[in-house]
């Protein structure tokens, strides 16, 4: 009983969570929403007597693979969107009509089958325990598929060393060059930081200099773009007008590329 | 009436055995000649001689060897080697039949080298030509000497091989060639004939073995649709070498060659193959008046007078005579569908030609050789004076030709006349007229070559030939003098082949005063009368005039090219074009339309190919859940 | 109850595939990829319990190690073509067509 509850419960968020991270234009989203599928999944595994399973799926996917999703996302940006055109003609729909075809068959398939009562893990652990009898299986019969997946990882962590190295083609700047090149650049001290100074010290807010006078350079400029999208100014016209002013100069430099 | 003679095999050596050398020495002389090439430019002419004289005497002594033995053994078989196991033996067949062609073919081609070595002397290429007159000796001889089928069709062959070379010699002339594949197109025609006639010799008697078969014969005598078509189908053989009608186009071509070979080839000898095929089958599958052999009369009947009414309107003297050797061939014909009656007479005329036909081809190369190589007859005349050696043989051999009483023609062909005219009265006849006709254009190559006005080119300088040429001429007018008379009277020749070919039922004899021969002789010279009042008192127009519808007819060869060319180039040339039409179109639209339709598909399926990786994945997954619906069937079921 | 695991299984496998095929973010079409392997393990682990035997569990196993192993390639790939190109959309990585 308390199985079937935790299964309904868990399938629910599941499909509804796997349906989310289809149909959600952020990729954020769809991390998250594909870290809660692993999260219920592993609960599952849990339910079936699978607590190992549950572990890794809990360490290595939704720990592991789902942080390395996020790194990879904010590498690439996480602003960057799915535009919702559908560039091949009748993607969609095809792949629709393949998806639920396909569902249908498999369920069907599945509906069709007479399952005997469940046999249970019961007999097939014994009594050396569960984690005993895995460990049995998985360095006795399967010792050989274990030591070649070793292999794989190494050379998995390798070819990803190898294709995520860059190779510097120019000497690297040492701290004196770095040093000369802000010098003789426009600004040799660090930026301003927001509010500093204001009656707010929200981040959006720019900071006042001593003589009343507004820091533009304060606010970042993201983030200024984002306060005028979203018509989030303050009442401060002044204020406002340092937002405005820094957001163009964002968009600008949008246009520019 | 008897049979010939069983072959008996010759074990002793002697000359009989070593009558292969024969054979041998002028093949040895062309392969020298061929394979050493022109380090034997300077005696390669000498060498070639020297082997033909060489197997002259060969057969010289072979020939006494075998008149030495008595008559019934006069048919010696020398065994030389196994050619196909078990099927055929190549041996050589020494009786009176083939040493007299043998005699004849190297002695007029010993003499024909000799004539050569003058009449060729400003050719660069001299040592060619001696090498294939060599070849062609030792074709000839292995066609007259083979004691078997294979051994004469490869003979045959090799002279058809020698011919289109020698017709071709000068190649640089575009009418030479055409003439020399002309010869070698018409003549496998023949060839197709004997070829087939041999198959079914082998189908139905299983040997090809003269003695064999003569032995089979004997025992059964040969009767039924097989020995006819065998017959028929070696007396096609015969036309298209023998150049009778229906194959007898090529010949008058044939005298795009030179002289010489005109002479050797083309009048002595090698067109004489098909009268020997006949007379040597003559025993097997000519029996007297069977429709085999009743075809090879009508065969020489029509021909010799096609030759003779094609000989008249010649202006061309090698044509003029070309059509004269076709005449006298159907002469030989004649006589040889006669069956054992006529074959003396007829192996007689083939001997008498031999010299006669060599010496008046031989005088006209003489005659061209002094005018510039010219050969139209129109603008020779009165040249009896300039070439006094050269005008008295050629002129022995135009009363040899003509059958003037008491030389050599006179003998042999008013033997077939007489003969045929008793066995088949109306080709007879026929051949009474044939011998009028043969008056008249002899008699008019002699007034327009020899008497009247002078009609030469003005830089013409007729001279008369060195001795190397007019020696041959003269020994060879001695035998046109009195060779006949020597082989007919008494029946010499008759009986020295009769072990060979057979004898007849009466023995033939000699009538100096049939109606047929004095007939002959009276249209004989009419004919000749008939040719002075127009050549030789009138002047002879220099270009030819138009003539009669019978003078174009005649002009034209009797129509045999046009006639060929209707019947099966035209056709021939229409089955290539509708081949070439159906190829271009229907083979080949096929496969183009085939490719361009695979083309064009491919064209539109590679639109598939969008490079986008979600397509792809769409038909995995389509094809997933085909699958999956396969499964699910197979499982349901 | 094997049977409501397997149809979860189906269903959420059927929502990887439909992902892979309409989504054109690189990183979100692996997500989908990695949907349809969990999907896989979660039938693996039904059939374990349903036939009474760990072996199912073992190939879960495997599986998820090997899925580590190619989102590590797969994404150090993605990063090597969007520094290259600035796109991480599959649909401008379409070169290799006709």
């Amino acid at each position: 009983m308390g199985e079937t509850i935790t299964f309904w419960v868990l399938a629910v968020v599941s499909v509804g969570a796997a349906l989310g991270m289809v149909f959600n234009r952020k990729a954020v989203y769809s991390a998250l929403m594909l870290g809660t599928v692993m999260l219920c999944l592993a609960v599952l595994y849990a339910v079936q007597d699978a607590p190992f399973l549950a572990a890794v799926q809990i360490i290595v996917y939704t720990g592991a693979v789902m942080m390395l999703f996020l790194f990879v996302l904010m590498l690439v940006g996480v602003d960057s969107s799915d535009s919702l055109v559908e560039t091949l003609r009748g993607q969609r729909f095809w792949a629709a009509i393949a998806a639920v075809g396909f569902a249908a068959l498999v369920i069907l398939a599945i509906g069709n089958a007479v399952f005997a009562k469940e046999a249970g893990l019961a007999s097939a652990i014994g009594q050396a325990g569960y984690i005993r009898s895995l460990a049995l299986l998985l360095f006795t019969k399967y010792v050989f598929a274990f030591e070649i997946t070793s292999a794989l990882l190494i050379t998995a962590a390798l070819g990803a060393m190898v294709l995520a190295h860059r190779e510097r083609l120019t000497v690297r700047p040492s701290q004196k060059d770095l040093a000369r090149a802000r010098f003789l650049g426009e600004r040799p001290s660090p930026l301003p930081g927001p509010g500093t100074y204001a009656r707010s010290n929200a981040i959006d807010m720019p900071a006042l200099l001593p003589d009343g006078s507004v820091a533009e350079s304060s606010v970042n400029r993201y983030i200024a773009r984002f306060d005028v999208e979203q018509d989030h100014l303050p009442a401060d016209p002044k204020l406002a007008e340092a937002i405005k002013h820094r957001a163009a100069v964002e968009s600008a430099e949008e246009e520019s590329k | 009436m008897e049979s010939p003679a069983e072959i008996v095999q010759h074990t002793a050596g002697g000359m009989i055995g070593a009558s292969w050398l024969m054979i041998a020495f002028p093949l040895l002389g062309a392969a020298i000649l061929l394979i050493l090439g022109r380090m034997t430019n300077r005696w390669g002419h000498l060498l070639g001689v020297a082997m033909s004289l060489a197997s002259f005497v060969v057969a010289v002594l072979t020939f006494l060897e075998i008149i030495g033995l008595p008559a019934e053994q006069r048919r010696q078989a020398v065994h030389l080697y196994e050619f196909i196991p078990g099927m055929v033996d190549m041996g050589l067949l020494i009786d009176p039949l083939s040493i007299s062609f043998a005699l004849l073919i190297t002695g007029v081609g010993s003499l024909i080298h000799i004539y050569s070595i003058g009449y060729m002397s400003h050719d660069p290429e001299r040592r060619r030509f001696f090498s294939y007159l060599n070849l062609f000796v030792a074709a000839m001889l292995l066609l007259v000497l083979a004691d078997n089928y294979v051994g004469l069709f490869i003979g045959w062959e090799g002279v058809g091989l020698a011919s289109y070379l020698l017709i071709g010699f000068w190649q640089f002339k575009p009418s030479a060639a055409v003439a020399a594949k002309k010869a070698f197109i018409v003549n496998r025609v023949g060839d197709f004939g004997l070829l087939v006639g041999m198959f079914i010799i082998l189908a139905t008697f299983h040997t090809l073995t003269f003695s064999e078969l003569g032995k089979q014969i004997a025992e059964h005598p040969p009767s039924g649709g097989a020995v006819t078509a065998i017959g028929l189908l070696l007396l096609l053989g015969a036309c298209g070498k023998s150049a009778q009608l229906p194959l007898q186009s090529w010949l008058l071509d044939a005298m795009e060659g030179p002289t010489p070979v005109s002479a050797l080839i083309h009048a002595a000898t090698m067109v004489t193959a098909g009268v020997y095929l006949v007379v040597r089958s003559g025993a097997f599958f000519f029996p007297p008046d069977s429709t085999q052999a009743i075809a090879v009369s009508v065969v020489g009947a029509a021909t010799l007078l096609a030759g003779a009414i094609i000989g008249c309107a010649k202006d061309d003297i090698k044509k003029g005579l070309a059509g004269s050797t076709m005449s006298q061939i159907g002469y030989m014909m004649l006589g040889a569908g006669l069956g054992p009656a006529g074959y003396a007479f007829a192996i007689g005329h083939l001997i008498t030609h031999g010299f006669f036909k060599a010496d008046l081809f031989l005088g006209a190369g003489s005659v061209m050789h002094g005018m510039n190589d010219e050969v139209n007859m129109r603008k020779y005349g009165g040249l009896r004076k300039h070439m006094p050696i050269t005008f008295a043989t050629f002129f022995i051999g135009y009363l040899a030709i003509i059958g003037f009483p008491l030389l050599s023609g006179y003998f042999t062909k008013d033997g077939i006349i007489e003969t045929a005219v008793h066995h088949q009265p109306i080709l007879g006849w026929l051949a009474v007229l044939g011998a009028g006709i043969t008056g008249f254009y002899m008699s008019r190559m002699v007034f327009m070559t020899f008497f009247g006005e002078k009609r030469w080119e003005k830089d013409a300088h007729p001279h008369e030939s060195p001795a190397v040429m007019t020696w041959p001429l003269m020994i060879l007018s001695i035998g046109a003098l009195f060779l006949g008379g020597y082989l007919i009277l008494s029946n010499r020749l008759y009986f020295f082949l009769s072990p060979a070919v057979g004898t007849a039922e009466a023995t033939p004899e000699f009538d100096f005063a049939s109606t047929a021969g004095l007939v002959t002789l009276a249209l004989v010279a009419v004919g000749a009368g008939f040719a002075w009042v127009r050549y030789g008192r009138a002047e002879v127009p220099a270009v030819a005039p138009r003539g009669s519808f019978l003078t174009t007819f005649a002009r034209r060869d009797l129509y045999g090219d046009a006639l060929n060319e209707s019947l099966f180039m035209r056709p021939g040339q229409w089955l290539t074009r509708f081949a070439v039409y159906f190829d271009n179109r229907g083979i080949d639209g096929l496969v183009n339309g085939l490719a361009a339709g695979i083309g064009g598909t491919s064209g539109r399926l590679r639109r598939i190919q969008t490079g986008f990786a979600r397509s792809y994945a769409l038909s995995i997954l389509f094809g997933a859940a085909l699958l999956a619906g396969a499964l699910l069937l197979v499982g349901n079921i | 109850m094997t049977t409501h695991y397997l149809v979860l299984s189906g269903l959420l496998f059927a929502i990887g595939a439909m992902g892979v095929l309409i989504r054109r973010n690189a990183i979100v079409v692996f997500m989908c990829v990695e949907l349809m392997l969990n999907a896989c393990n979660l039938a693996f682990v039904a059939f374990a319990r349903q036939n009474g035997n760990l072996e199912g569990q073992i190939i879960a196993f495997f599986v998820m190690v090997v899925a580590a192993a190619e989102v590590v390639v797969g994404l150090a790939i993605i990063v090597t073509i969007f520094r290259t190109r600035r796109s991480a959309s599959v649909d401008d990585a379409n070169l290799l067509k006709y």
